[in-house]
This record gives C-alpha cells, sequence and structure tokens, in this order.
C-alpha cells in the first residue's frame, strides 16, 4: 500500500509540475573593399526540425540558393559578387539559441546578411544582434510588427507579412459581405497582437466584432468555444490558432455544423497547413496569402522550379526568402560592395518587383510592402492537381495592405 | 437556459471521451502500481497508427477501431516484457521515469518519421453531421464518442468486479502473497493488464483521430488532463476515472462559456480542491492517501 500512496503523491505532483512547465509555450516570427573577405555569405537562420519546418525550414535555403543561382546567370563575369556560399542553422525557435546563432554567424562564419528567422521572439532577438554588428537581417518568417516599429532599425527589413497585414487582409472580406465578426484567440502574446490588429481593421472597413473569445493555449477541446462564438449568429468566425491547435479548431468546427452557417476565416495559414490536413476539412475557409504559386504564368514558373530541386510546392516564405536573397544580391550589384551601409543605402525607399513582390515598396520604416491576397480553400472537387488548393477572391494593393508607417519607429 | 444545456452536453460528451481516455491509467495503476506517463504517447500512437494504416492500406475508422487497439496491446504486452517488469520490484520512482522517458522516444520516433505537421484523417463514415433535439444540436460523431466510451466503461468495471479473472486480478494485487498461496500464478496477470491499459490509450487515440489534431505532441498536453482526471476520481479506481472524467469535461465546457481565459486552469483548481478535502481522491481508497 506504501507503495501506491508514493505513486499517487507523484501523480499529483507531477501532474501540477507539468501544468506549470506548459504555461511557458509560445506560437508562431564590411570594411572599405569591394567584397569583404572575397566572399558574400548569405546565412538562413531558421526552424530546421520543429513545427516551422515545413512552411520553411531546409526548402528555404535551397530557395536562397536558387536566387544565387539566378544572379550568377544574369550577370555573369560582371557580377560584383562572384564568390557566394550559402549558409544555414537551425535556432528551434528560441530566442536565446538564434541570438547565439545569429552572432556566430557574422562574427565567425562571416555572414553578410541573416534570412528568414521565424517566431517573433526570436527575429526580435536577430534584430538586436544585426544592429549592434551593423549586418543586414532580412526578417521572412516572423509576423510581430514590432520590427518595424519600437524595435526597428538601420539593418533590419521585414519582407513578407505582419499582423496588421493578416488583419487588413482578412478584413477586406467586411465589403464581400462578411459584416458580424467573431474571433477565437489563443491568450498568448501572437493570439492578442492578433486579436487587437483583427479588431481595429474589421472596424475600420465597417464590420463589428460581436464577441472575442481567448482561449488557453495549446488547447484541444474548442467544442464550447465554438458554440460561443456561434451563439451572436456571426457571418464570419475567424480564429487565431496555429499548428496543431489550428487542426484541432477546423475539425471541431466542421463537425459542429457551423460550416453551413457562417465562413471560417483563419488568421494565418500556410499553404503546408491546408496540405497537411487535406483540403476538404479547410474548404470555403478564408485567409490572407503573402503569395501563391499557382496565382499566374510567372509563379508557377519558379514554383515548377522549386518543385524540380524539392518535389514539393513552394509555401509563400519560401517565395519571400528567394526575394530577399536576390534583391539583397542586386543591391550589392548596385552597390558594387557589400558593405552594410551601401547596401542599406539601395534598398531604402527602392520599388521593387520580382516573382514574390508585386508592386513591391521598401518602405521608411524597412517594411517591404506589396500586393497582398485575399484566398479561399477549393472544394476537393475544385482541386486539379496537387497543391491546387487555393483561390484568390481579392487582390489588395500594396497601398491598402499595410498599416502606415509606425510612429515608434526611427532609424 | 437553452445555451446552458447546451454546453452541459457538451461538457458531458467531453467528459466521457476523458474517461476512456483516462481508464487504462487507472487500470494499470491499480493493478501494477505503474504511474504510466507514457499513457500520453500511447494515445498519440493510436491516432497516428490509424492514419497511417488509412494512408498506407485504405484501412477505415470502424476496422481501425477494433484492429487499433489489439495492436497497441501487443505493443503494451511487448513494453511490459522488456522494460516495466524489470523495475516493477523496485520503488515507483524508476517506473515512472522510465515510462517518461519512453514516452519522450516515441514522440521522438514519430517526429522523426511523419514531420510535425500533422496527418490528415476521414470523417467516419455514418457519423456525419448533427443531432438536433429542439433548439439543441450536437455533432453526431460527439454523441458517439460519448456512447461509445461509456459503453467500453462499463465492459471494463463488469469485467474487473463480476468475472472470475477480474477477481483474480484484483486479488493478485490486493494480496499478492495469500493469492500465491492459493495457487493463483500472480505474475501471469501482469503483462496481459498492462498491455489491456496501453490498449485502452490506443482506442483513446482512434477515437481522436477524427475530431483532433494527429500530431507527435497530441498527447503531451492531453496526459496533463487525464492526470487530473484519475487524480480528481482516486488513482486506480475505475468508478473515479468516469466520474472524475464527467467532472472535468464540465469544468471544462463551463469554463470555455463563462470564462473562457480560465476553462483550463478551473480543471487544475478543481483537481486541488479535490486532494485538499480527499487526498486519495473522490474514490480512492483513504488508506492509500
Amino acid at each position: 500500500m506504501a507503495r501506491k500512496t508514493k505513486s499517487a503523491a507523484i501523480a499529483a505532483c507531477m501532474t501540477g509540475a507539468l501544468v506549470l512547465a506548459g504555461c511557458g509555450g509560445g506560437g508562431p516570427s564590411a570594411g572599405g573593399g569591394k567584397i569583404s573577405d572575397d566572399k558574400v555569405v548569405l546565412a538562413v537562420l531558421n526552424d530546421q526540425s520543429g513545427v516551422y519546418k515545413d512552411l520553411s525550414g531546409p526548402n528555404s535555403v535551397e530557395a536562397v540558393k536558387m536566387a544565387v543561382a539566378d544572379y550568377q546567370k544574369k550577370y555573369g563575369d560582371k557580377a560584383v559578387a562572384s564568390d557566394i556560399e550559402v549558409i544555414s542553422a537551425d535556432h528551434q525557435n528560441k530566442p536565446d539559441i538564434a541570438n547565439t546563432k545569429a552572432q556566430e554567424m557574422y562574427d565567425r562564419q562571416k555572414a553578410d546578411i541573416i534570412l528568414d528567422v521565424p517566431t517573433s521572439s526570436a527575429a526580435l532577438a536577430v534584430a538586436g544582434v544585426a544592429k549592434q554588428k551593423k549586418k543586414l537581417f532580412i526578417d521572412v518568417g516572423a509576423g510581430t510588427t514590432e520590427l518595424t516599429g519600437a524595435s526597428c532599425n538601420k539593418y533590419t527589413f521585414h519582407w513578407a507579412y505582419d499582423t496588421a497585414m493578416l488583419a487588413k487582409g482578412a478584413a477586406s472580406q467586411v465589403k464581400n459581405g462578411g459584416k458580424k465578426w467573431s474571433l477565437v484567440y489563443p491568450d498568448y502574446a501572437f493570439g492578442q497582437d492578433m486579436n487587437k490588429s483583427f479588431t481595429s481593421a474589421i472596424k475600420e472597413g465597417g464590420g463589428t466584432v460581436q464577441q472575442s473569445i481567448p482561449t488557453p493555449f495549446p488547447n484541444d477541446n474548442f467544442a464550447t468555444f465554438i458554440t460561443k462564438a456561434a451563439s451572436s449568429k456571426p457571418d464570419v468566425i475567424g480564429t487565431m490558432a496555429a499548428g496543431g491547435d489550428l487542426i484541432n479548431f477546423v475539425k471541431q468546427f466542421n463537425q459542429s455544423g457551423m460550416r453551413d452557417k457562417a465562413t471560417l476565416a483563419v488568421g494565418l495559414m500556410f499553404i503546408t497547413d491546408i496540405h497537411s490536413l487535406g483540403v476538404d476539412q479547410f474548404a470555403g475557409t478564408t485567409f490572407t496569402d503573402a503569395w501563391y504559386w499557382n496565382f499566374d504564368k510567372k509563379n508557377r514558373e519558379w514554383a515548377d522550379r522549386f518543385k524540380e530541386k524539392t518535389d514539393t510546392r513552394p509555401s509563400f516564405a519560401h517565395a519571400a526568402n528567394y526575394s530577399a536573397a536576390l534583391q539583397y544580391l542586386e543591391a550589392v550589384q548596385r552597390a558594387g560592395t557589400d558593405d552594410s551601409d551601401a547596401v542599406v543605402g539601395e534598398l531604402e525607399g527602392k520599388k521593387l518587383n520580382d516573382v514574390f513582390l508585386r508592386d513591391g515598396e521598401v518602405r521608411a520604416d524597412h517594411n517591404v510592402i506589396h500586393d497582398t491576397y485575399l484566398a479561399e480553400v477549393k472544394k476537393k472537387s475544385e482541386v486539379n492537381e496537387p497543391w491546387d488548393y487555393e483561390k484568390i477572391i481579392n487582390t489588395i494593393p500594396a497601398a491598402d495592405a499595410y498599416e502606415p508607417v509606425s510612429k515608434a519607429c526611427s532609424l | 437556459m437553452s445555451a446552458f444545456i447546451q454546453y452541459t452536453l457538451q461538457g458531458l460528451a467531453a467528459g466521457g471521451f476523458y474517461a476512456l481516455a483516462a481508464l487504462g491509467l487507472a487500470v494499470i495503476f491499480g493493478v501494477l502500481g505503474v504511474v504510466n506517463f507514457a499513457h500520453g504517447a500511447c494515445y498519440m500512437l493510436g491516432a497516428v497508427v490509424s492514419a497511417v494504416l488509412l494512408d498506407v492500406v485504405g484501412l477505415h475508422f470502424w476496422p481501425a477501431l477494433v484492429i487499433v487497439p489489439i495492436l497497441m496491446f501487443l505493443f503494451g504486452v511487448l513494453l511490459e516484457r522488456v522494460f516495466v517488469q524489470w523495475l516493477l520490484r523496485l520503488d515507483v520512482l524508476y517506473n515512472f521515469l522510465l515510462t517518461f522517458g519512453i514516452a519522450l522516444v516515441l514522440v521522438d520516433l514519430v517526429k522523426r518519421r511523419y514531420g510535425v505537421s500533422g496527418l490528415p484523417y476521414e470523417q467516419p463514415a455514418g457519423l456525419r453531421g448533427q443531432l438536433h433535439l429542439g433548439s439543441l444540436s450536437l455533432p453526431t460523431y460527439q454523441v458517439f464518442v460519448f456512447a461509445f466510451s461509456m459503453l467500453v466503461c462499463v465492459l471494463v468495471w463488469l469485467l474487473l468486479t463480476r468475472t472470475r479473472i477480474g477477481m483474480i486480478v484484483r486479488a493478485s494485487t490486493e494480496e499478492p502473497e495469500r493469492t500465491r498461496a492459493l495457487g493463483i500464478n500472480v505474475n501471469r496477470w501482469v503483462t496481459p493488464v498492462f498491455g489491456f491499459g496501453i490498449g485502452l490509450a490506443g482506442l483513446a487515440g482512434v477515437l481522436a483521430a477524427p475530431f483532433r489534431a494527429i500530431t507527435a505532441d497530441m498527447g503531451g498536453n492531453f496526459v496533463i488532463i487525464l492526470f487530473a482526471v484519475v487524480v480528481i476520481g482516486g488513482l486506480g479506481s475505475v468508478l473515479g476515472a468516469v466520474v472524475a472524467g464527467f467532472l472535468v469535461g464540465l469544468v471544462e465546457a463551463y469554463g470555455q462559456a463563462y470564462a473562457s481565459s480560465f476553462s483550463q486552469i478551473a480543471i487544475f483548481v478543481l483537481m486541488a480542491l479535490v486532494i485538499l478535502v480527499r487526498p486519495a481522491g473522490l474514490f480512492g481508497r483513504q488508506e492509500t492517501a
């Protein structure tokens, strides 16, 4: 009996300890010579093994290599950067590891630029290192507006998306009839940020937010949250859940029969999410996409080349990493050097266009704005080939897609 | 008022599932005295195996409901023979650490093989749509999970209390020496009981596949709630697991409806209160406290 007593005590204690441990979890963020060290080094720092591996990860390294090959092909002997190396590391979505790796990349591996860095806290850490070392950092994977707000600096650029842009895109469906909204968001930094952005964007667009419901994170059972969100009879139910929680939410949303009564809008979704859960479960769901591989001929050609290398279709993060690396090399070409200040000068205020950036512009706060899209997930019967999952409903012009330049940012 | 009844029904439905998922944990503890921290990982394995079998050999939900628990039973037998049995005579901490380690290994192996994004699973045929009762409606699948879970809980309870096998198993654990003296081979029963508990975890995993995300991490958070369930119910008590499953389901549903931010914390507040008043849990025997 004594044994059982002890077991009972252990079980109780460990349950408590694990609960506490679970609370800490968090979601999805040269010198005077011509070329320093005779080599331009592009470093991709992202999640190579965890939750964001599929949506960016190793395939973003491939995308950056594609940009290098395209640059070399375009300029041949005239290329300012004749020797280019691409390196990568896994930051495991942890800010402390991101910090250490970034220092190592800039100092020891002679990186001239760091790319990607999903997870907002990790991205902010790397932005700090970039500022200190006076080396470039182009963030693709993280969503926080802080990067171009209070934490902005001369050497940091934000390329693909941020929470404000996601909200603006989703709120654009107010004019398609989605006036009344219920929002369900995970109760931690990213979720609260998204809830705030969505609420103000929907109000600006002329809609109303009837309810904002916080949920624990992570969470398995959303049944009652969904009933509650539906109780005010909204046109649109918006969820800010991501990863496994998003899948839990969508499966239970579909079973509840709400799909026939309200549109489901997802705050942040990647095409890899649709692929993993199956297009049927997401059919009719709307979300903001920064880029879609099957949008036009130009995107498709690039996606075909990407597929040859990786055997999969690109997410917007893959395309954005390609674009960021390419525009960096173009800036080096224009500047005639990889000196950080000179390259920053060649990027600032520039209008840019490539396969990812449509009507792109590097703003004063270093937010790189471009056309974005309101997308709807196709029905299974409309899917013509693997990864053919999205219908683009609206193109949101770059000028309307982002919040105005933040007053909190002074470079 | 109808909203309140709706929330109550949802709480009961969720509670039934919690009861079933916690049942294996209660059985293994009640019989072997092992705190099986690999229970969440085995639940995950049940779901992952269902999804993989559907993808590879086209095995649908209904046959999976039978075949996957049997596979998990065999897996449990293997675990017990290879690892758990050697530590049964030592302090309970050893098996606790062992199962914790096994959980970590299982989760990482699944991550390695199937990645992190989650596996797709179909809605089982015949269980789509909703059941309506006046202004109330519940997903058909949720109602099925509730009914099926209750059936299994009752069967297990009958098996343990009303059959000769159950009697031998209970006698073997309560009074191993005296049972031996009566000519019963006590050790023979330990392995199948462990396998049975793991099989139940696998069964909960199959049931979870259509309405939960199938990822390597799905058991990590879930096992915490399950431990709350068995601690509230009284470790080792089948009846306790069922009653506590309902309590936790209801507390969660009311929390989600009326105090969204606190819905998960409420479960652990309940656990703390129960332990304060009845240290052995609602249905735990006092002498074990």
